[in-house]
């Protein structure tokens, strides 16, 4: 038996972890994990562009893994580990990444930024960009309508180049070319 | 979005009878393109059934040298997976040209083939469309055309399939294996998704419930013999105008077996087999592919806004053959298109 | 004369750290108790009535709290006042829920309100309207053209024709179209109003000009000014779409104020298609010159689309009297009226457009006379603005194109079409002049400074992402001898001193003057309080032989000559000293000269010689814009300009089907704008430039000009390369393959 459409449907109970703090959450179906963190959580940092999987800046890690939380119902999200933006300085210390976008001007409006930080920080774990190609197309899905592209490419060379000098970087996975 | 109820499926029969008898559940998974189409009012299911915890994550080799997908193995890990790269690149290129880093951590390979068209007027609930209202009418036909069909359209919906991904998998030849309430069955990929017909509301053949296990892939007899060209509106992270998948397999200097499929051009991944075998025995070089492309776009037809996609599709077909050949596939990160 | 320590200097962005830690607060984001969200319904026709809207199921959905349509709204005078806005175009401004007319596709015929969310989109599902629809028409070809009766407000009308039509030995001529384009800033459009009882309202809105919200919502409502305050210190980009206040900022009040509970209103990307975008164009230019080159005629016709409720203009054809000096010179501007919405200010209005037909017809006469196309532009150089017969403030283009060209080598250009090549892609090397205005405009601000050596500035202006809470910064500092982290700027509130929306590159030129001026009256007043000290060392001190340095109030001369802030303050029993602040253009500047930002653009393609697929890899842009203020956030607003003027040349067009009137590819999947992997290579180039007429700082301003000529750039280099001449943007696969 479905429930009437003017029903509403039955809240869920999850957990959520988001930037190292766990979370019991009451959610609806329908909820994104994007609303969910933006009006449940108050972490907006987390930005709605497109609620449709086509600006890139509500580019959240789940568990480790970049992805557009508009996109993502939280109920599917039950005990995931989450981290936005907010959850990448440590200690008041900026992310590496965070600290290259300011010297590199990376932004403008600043309402694709955190999305196109965690993205940039999911690139660099993920490897599989090297160049300066690589890096534009990884990142091609974060939009900045301000035009800030090339800083942002700029801002991403300069941390990549920064952990391989440190030995931080691990293994580079070729890229797609290498496997032919 | 509209008013749906949620049950999470631990074992695949589970789903199955979840799903059961309901036309209007579905399952639901990476969601990329589900949640899109439930925002936009498209899709109304009454039910959505998590098949995510389903053990169909893993990418095992089979009994015969090929690989199989599990239906839940995520496009980036099929992608960046050892074994596709090295023996399957076709179908890591593919991929790589499909969306963005993000939409390919969330989708899934059994998802990917489930994608719905990005046809504006299938998108838009204000106009009337025989996919998403059976006998409402079509739209496109008349209307703005420009990601439309070419190729195997019909007076019902001149939609087009989006999946980068599986145009590569039909030049593969890859099964399908599904399993539903009578129990499993393999659907050979040429017969996964249909030309719209009369009856465009079905994408593919899936019957009401069924649900995607894995992509089987045969053994590797490509090389380095294969490639990918997408055309699009900008260089990346945009649909395909037209896109080519090409696997040519040499011997003795002769094309001793060819695959060639479109992508962007029709309501499925457009391969003739015909084609394909006349190109066997050829020399590689500009005179057969010329005629190979001919004869896969024997028929195309434009609506208008879409016409040049049948002389861009010609030209597409040429180079990708001749980038098959040479065994110079093309990058997907590198803009400038290998020669 | 102020000290120079960081301005001029590259800084980076004050706002920074709160932009990258996601803790900067964008309208959607003010968390507020008790809050309801507003989702708009939008009608599916683009023409008629509405004839019924059937809410029952909508009602019943738990959570649901009011749903307001023409017919289901307060019962009040709101909708008789006047909903124009300081840039409104002539006309009667679009009113949500008014009546049962249908205006344009997407025009919002619903509004409603629960308690969450996900409850207040499902419910809009359930909203059915029924229409009498007429026959839209939405195609600029086909409509009548007219000359708009009332110019708008800040827009000339193109000037009377100069000269007669005469037989130029040389003649180029073509139609050129520019498409529907939309700003689409990466942040919705979104607004949380809270009705905060005893006739007092807040609204957290997304807009270029608090103040020109403020009182759009005091005039609508009947409420004082000071008591509806709108907010927006941070905008997720505007480009135009925030100057004139959205339908999100109005229904949000109305909805806040109807249930006396805060209501929050976001659009969806879709309806981002219903608030203004760039106007289609239609244009013809004919360009007559002699056999060195030297233009005889400038003709250029342009058709611009508007709405049938207002009659939107911009200046897109004065350039080309203004550009190039021509014996004769005959400029038209028409509108046609369709059933869409008024289009609105988009990035470098008008400029974007006409430019590019000047341009790109100007390029036609070098190739024509075979002169190359730098040369053709120093051979028409104006010296004097030929349409007004006055001197430019200043005008370094000359230097532009050479420094341009000189960065770019274009001395190594071969003229003839596809004569260059890297392997099997064609080469082309395209160059073009931009112009904007060199805007200064009224301004006021605040400044005030405590006694612990800390600053605030104030004015009600917007920082869009453009900087401007930065070079206001380091104007400050500068001006109060203060670091830059002594310094706070607020920004985007309507309580603080007036500002004028922020756009057409004016805010750096007049915010930073009044911030300038603000600084220099504080410490004036400074120095009174420093002259009332028992023996002060500034007793016999002029304001101008004062500086303020480190806390000292100190003699310009002889810095040991002076007074503490502290005991400044101590002596008037202060604890704080302000001073207001305002830019107040000279007219007679305006009358004696003409002011203008200019630019060299230079582009090279590389274009797939079989597949048409066309990569921008190099873009310069020569920019003369008088002082730069802060070239690191300068240089970016201009690296964003050159990918704007990119998506216009190669991405940009909103698709209509004239059937429905409504644009079908409405998201930013089908809607392109470049991504990453479409931009290479952009330098710019600052080309020195002394400003002495303008304002006191010498600025111009760098918002709009990266745009201008961009896109016509791209398409000489694309002709250059393929020998396909494009007059119709974007310039798309389809559109160069039959000639390849």
């Amino acid at each position: 038996m479905r429930a009437s459409s003017t029903d509403l449907p039955a809240t869920i109970e999850i957990s959520l972890s988001v930037n190292g703090r766990r979370h019991r959450l009451s959610v609806r179906p329908w909820d994104t994990l994007l609303d969910v963190l933006r009006d449940t959580l108050d972490l907006t940092g987390t930005k709605k562009g497109c609620d449709q999987g086509q600006c890139g800046a509500c580019t959240v890690l789940v568990d480790g893994a970049r992805i557009n939380s508009c996109l993502a119902l939280a109920v599917m999200k039950d005990g995931a580990e989450v981290t936005t933006v907010e959850g990448l300085a440590k200690d008041g210390e900026l992310h590496p990444i965070q600290r290259a976008f300011i010297t590199h001007d990376a932004f403008q409006c600043g309402y694709c930024t955190p999305g196109q930080i965690c993205s940039a920080v999911a690139l660099i774990a993920e490897g599989h960009a090297g160049t300066r190609e690589e890096i534009r197309e990884m990142m091609s899905g974060n939009l900045c309508r301000c035009g800030a592209y090339a800083n942002i490419i700029d801002a991403i060379e300069q941390v990549m180049g920064e952990q391989a000098k440190g030995g931080a970087r691990g293994a580079s996975r070729p890229d797609e070319r290498t496997a032919r | 979005m509209n008013r749906f109820d949620y049950v999470r499926a631990d074992s695949v029969d589970a789903a199955i009878r979840a799903a059961a008898g309901d036309p209007a559940a579905r399952y639901i998974a990476g969601g990329t393109n589900l949640v899109d189409l439930m925002k936009y009012g498209v899709e109304r299911p009454s039910l959505l059934v998590d098949i995510t915890q389903l053990p169909l994550r893993g990418i095992e080799e089979t009994s015969d040298g090929g690989l199989r997908l599990g239906a839940l193995a995520g496009n980036s890990e099929v992608a960046f997976d050892a074994r596709v790269r090295e023996r399957y690149p076709l179908l890591s290129s593919a991929i790589l040209a499909g969306a963005s880093q993000q939409l390919r951590n969330a989708a899934t390979t059994g998802g990917n083939l489930l994608q719905r068209t990005r046809c504006y007027y299938f998108y838009d609930v204000a106009t009337p469309c025989n996919k998403r209202e059976p006998g409402s009418g079509c739209s496109a036909i008349g209307g703005r055309t420009r990601i439309h069909a070419i190729l195997g359209a019909s007076d019902a919906c001149i939609a087009t399939h989006p999946s980068d991904m599986c145009v590569a998998l039909a030049a593969l030849d890859a099964t399908v294996r599904v399993a539903g309430r009578d129990g499993e069955r393999a659907i050979p990929f040429g017969e996964f998704h249909r030309l719209p017909g009369d009856a465009p509301e079905r994408d593919n053949n899936l019957e009401q419930g069924e649900i995607i296990l894995s992509v089987d892939l045969p053994p590797d007899r490509f090389g380095p013999h294969h490639t990918y060209i997408k055309l699009r509106d900008r260089l990346s992270y945009a649909f395909a105008l037209v896109s080519v998948a090409a696997a040519l397999r040499l011997e003795n200097g002769a094309i001793a077996e060819a695959r060639l499929a479109l992508g962007g051009v029709a309501h499925r991944p457009w391969r003739k087999p015909d084609v394909e075998a006349s190109l066997t025995g050829e020399k590689p070089g500009r005179a057969a592919f010329e005629r190979a492309a001919a004869e896969l776009l024997a028929g195309a037809r434009g609506q208008g806004d879409n016409d040049f996609k049948i002389d861009l599709a010609r030209r597409a077909i040429i180079r990708a053959l001749g980038q098959a050949a040479a065994g110079k596939p093309q990058s997907q990160s590198h803009k400038r298109l290998e020669p | 004369m102020p000290q120079t320590q960081h301005v001029g200097a590259e800084r980076d962005r004050v706002d920074g750290p709160a932009k990258v830690t996601g803790h900067a607060r964008y309208a959607a984001e003010f968390p507020v108790d008790g809050l309801l969200y507003g989702v708009i319904v939008t009608s599916s026709i683009a023409r008629g009535r509405i004839t019924a809207i059937d809410l029952d199921a909508a009602l019943a959905v738990p959570g649901v709290v009011q749903i307001f349509t023409h017919r289901r709204r307060p019962e009040s005078d709101w909708y008789k006042h006047d909903f124009s806005d300081d840039v409104a175009p002539p006309g009667q401004p679009f009113r949500a829920l008014y009546d049962d007319v249908v205006h344009f596709s997407g025009q919002p015929i619903a509004l409603v309100v629960a308690e969450e969310f996900g409850i207040a989109r499902h419910a809009a599902t359930l909203v059915k309207a029924t229409y009498q629809a007429a026959t839209p028409e939405t195609d600029l070809q086909t409509v009548a053209h007219y000359t708009p009766p009332k110019a708008r407000n800040g827009i000339a009308p193109p000037p009377a024709r100069r000269g007669k039509a005469g037989d130029a030995p040389l003649r180029v001529e073509g139609e050129f179209r520019t498409p529907f384009e939309y700003q689409n800033p990466m942040e919705l459009f979104a607004a949380t109003a809270v009705w905060d009882g005893d006739d007092k309202l807040t609204v957290y809105d997304k807009t270029q000009g608090v103040q020109n919200g403020q009182n759009q919502l005091a005039k609508i409502f009947g409420l004082k000014p000071d008591h509806v305050r709108v907010v927006s210190h941070y905008v997720g980009g505007a480009f135009g779409a925030g100057l004139r206040p959205q339908y999100s900022l109005f229904l949000s009040a109305m909805a806040a104020r109807a249930l006396e509970r805060p209501v929050r209103v976001v659009l969806t990307r879709d309806q981002m298609w219903s608030i203004g975008g760039r106007p289609a164009t239609i244009q013809h230019v004919r360009l007559g010159a002699g056999p060195d080159g030297k233009l005889q005629s400038i003709e250029h016709d342009a058709v611009g689309s508007t709405s049938r409720y207002e009659d939107q203009q911009e200046n897109i054809v004065n350039w080309s009297g203004l550009l190039y000096p021509a014996a004769t010179t005959s400029l038209g501007y028409k509108l046609g009226k369709l059933d869409l919405v008024t289009p609105n200010d988009m990035r470098a209005p008008g400029a974007a457009s006409g430019v590019f037909a000047l341009e790109c017809a100007m390029d036609e006469l070098a190739s024509e006379a075979g002169i190359d196309p730098v040369e053709l532009r120093l051979r028409n150089y104006a010296d004097r603005d030929p349409a007004e017969d006055k001197p430019f403030t200043s005008k370094e283009l000359r230097a532009a194109y050479r420094l341009g060209a000189e960065k770019f080598g274009w001395g190594e250009r071969n003229p003839a079409p596809r004569s260059m090549r890297d392997g099997h892609e064609l080469v082309g090397w395209g160059m073009a002049t931009g112009v904007w205005e060199a805007l200064y405009v009224p301004h006021t601000a605040r400044a005030t400074l405590t006694a612990d050596g800390k600053a605030t500035i104030a004015c009600a202006a917007s920082d869009i992402g453009t900087g401007t809470y930065t070079i206001l910064t380091q104007i400050a500092a500068d001006a109060l001898g203060l670091p830059m982290e002594d310094v706070t700027v607020c920004l985007g509130d309507s309580k603080l001193p007036t500002a004028p929306v922020e756009g057409g590159s004016w805010t750096a030129a007049s915010a930073g003057t009044a911030v300038h001026i603000a600084c220099s009256e504080l410490i004036g007043k400074l120095l009174e309080q420093a002259r009332r000290l028992n023996d002060s060392p500034l007793g016999a001190a002029g304001r101008d032989d004062v500086v303020l340095a480190a806390g000292r109030l100190q003699l310009r001369g002889d810095p040991a000559k002076f007074v503490t802030l502290g005991d400044a303050l101590r002596a008037g029993g202060l604890d704080h000293i302000d001073a207001e602040g305002s830019a107040k253009p000279d007219q007679s500047v305006a009358e004696k000269f003409t002011a203008n930002t200019h630019s060299a653009v230079f582009a090279e393609v590389k274009v797939d010689a079989e597949l048409g697929v066309v990569r921008v890899t190099r873009l310069v842009i020569a920019v003369a814009a008088g002082k730069i203020l802060n070239p690191k956030t300068a240089r970016s607003q201009l690296l964003g300009g050159a990918v704007f003027g990119l998506g216009m040349a190669l991405h940009e067009e909103s698709m209509l089907d004239h059937r429905f009137g409504r644009f079908m590819n409405r998201n930013l999947g089908e809607y392109h704008i470049p991504a990453h992997a479409d931009i290479h290579a952009i330098d710019i180039v600052f080309v020195p430039e002394q400003e002495d007429h303008l304002n006191p700082l010498g600025v111009k301003g760098v918002g709009e000009i990266g745009v201008v000529g961009t896109a016509a750039a791209i398409a000489n280099a694309v002709h250059h390369a393929t020998g396909v001449r494009v007059r119709e943007l974007p310039i798309t696969i389809d559109k160069l393959l039959p000639g390849l």
